[in-house]
């Protein structure tokens, strides 16, 4: 083979591994939505935050508009600390919204869905959300409807 | 009872031989790699390897990487489909291919494909001469037949795992969007969300280039070592490839253990 046509045929198959590792990053992974360069974060305490977990999508009306990026115990307010990177071009969001940690489907994943209030101020860089609503238990949940039935009984 | 000893003897002889082996393949890709050779163009001889064991690797690993992600996204929609989160289905594809199956079976054809064909080749030359005849015109084969082909396999089979890794996605978007009727949007937003570039794509890219490192390591050492008969290099091929694979899945476990 001319060494040409090798030098060619080698070049094509690192340029096509290397665009494979681009599309991995770009359309596999998502990289471009990572960029927390363009958004800001806001936090919110959980009495609940069962089954949230950290990249799991914020959303507002259904569509995404940011992600969780940590999740601790907030030991002096006994409290889910959930912090949120929201898109930067999404800057108007009253700073009376309530945060609600939602599920997608019976057994989908668990996300944050926020429902917009009526303040005039609005959230920014490092700002809280007061009203937060926990995540729904289903333990829980049988467990007040069983109550329930019992003392109806009574 | 001189029977016995006799026995324990042949044991630690074994050993012994495992052990000398050892020694002689670390020896051997010290020596390889350090260092350039003084004849031929470097550029030129890696350049012909390169074509040799991953242009030519290309075929096999697109067409199991296809069919793979085909299989994975059918198997995955039959299961998913019961629970009525069919959507899930590209994330269990995208990760299962960029954890496991892309890193793991791209280095057990490359073993099949590209390192029986590196021993044979290189156990052949031992036992036509040709490395020794090197050696008495003042070449040193080791930097010049030897080091080509490690490059090659180290540089190339990582390639092969990441369009392995995206064929295989694109295969299981092919049958599960195309064919089974799962929403687009939800195929690619659910494995975007899931996929995270850090721990899952570099990763799977790490395990790559372990395995490459190690199958091209053993397949290039069983064939300077084997024995140069036509019975000594057909068994050097054998044990390529099943030295190469046992070693594969065994480190695979390891580092799935501590990276994931």
């Amino acid at each position: 083979m001319r060494m040409r046509t090798l030098e060619l045929t080698v070049g094509v198959f690192i340029l096509a591994g290397v665009l494979a590792l681009a599309v991995l990053a770009m359309r596999v992974s998502g990289l471009t939505n990572d960029a927390t360069g363009d958004s800001y974060k806001v936090f919110a305490h959980f009495d609940n935050v069962a089954g949230l977990t950290t990249r799991a999508k914020v959303t507002m009306a259904g569509v995404t508009i940011g992600q969780v990026t940590d999740i601790r115990f907030d030991k002096n307010r006994y409290t889910g600390f959930v912090e949120m990177a929201i898109n930067k071009d999404v800057n108007t969001l009253p700073a009376d919204s309530t945060a609600s940690i939602v599920t997608a489907g019976l057994l989908g994943e668990k996300y944050v869905g926020i429902s917009v209030g009526g303040d005039d101020l609005m959230l920014a860089e490092g700002d809280e959300i007061h009203d937060t609503q926990s995540a729904l238990v289903l333990e829980e949940l049988i467990g007040r409807f069983l109550l329930n039935t019992v003392s109806s009984e009574d | 009872m001189g029977a016995m000893i006799n026995r324990l003897a042949l044991l630690g002889y074994a050993g012994l031989n495992v052990i000398a082996a050892l020694g002689r393949s670390g020896v051997f890709l010290f020596q390889a790699l350090t260092g350039r050779s003084r004849f031929g163009n470097a550029f030129e001889l890696l350049l012909k390897q390169l074509y040799s064991v991953g242009v030519l690797s290309l075929a096999i690993i697109i067409v199991s990487g296809l069919f793979i992600g085909m299989v994975l996204a059918l198997q995955g929609y039959m299961i998913l489909v019961g629970y009525g989160s069919e959507q899930a289905v590209g994330q269990m594809v995208a990760l299962t291919l960029l954890r496991e199956l892309g890193p793991v079976v791209t280095a057990l054809l490359f073993a099949g494909r590209a390192g029986s064909a590196l021993t044979a080749e290189i156990g052949l030359m031992k036992a036509t001469e040709q490395l020794s005849s090197l050696e008495m015109i003042g070449v040193d084969p080791l930097k010049y037949v030897i080091a080509p082909r490690l490059w090659a396999g180290f540089i190339s089979m990582p390639l092969l795992s990441m369009i392995f890794c995206v064929v295989g996605i694109w295969g299981g978007a092919m049958v599960a969007v195309d064919w089974l009727g799962v929403y687009s949007g939800s195929y690619w937003s659910n494995m975007q969300n899931a996929v995270e570039f850090g721990s899952d794509v570099i990763n799977g890219l790490i395990k790559a280039i372990a395995f490459a490192f190690v199958v091209t390591w053993i397949a290039v050492f069983q064939g300077y070592d084997c024995e140069p008969t036509s019975e000594g290099i057909s068994r050097a091929t054998t044990r390529t490839v099943v030295y190469a694979s046992l070693a594969v899945l065994g480190l695979d476990f390891i580092l799935t253990a501590l990276m994931f």
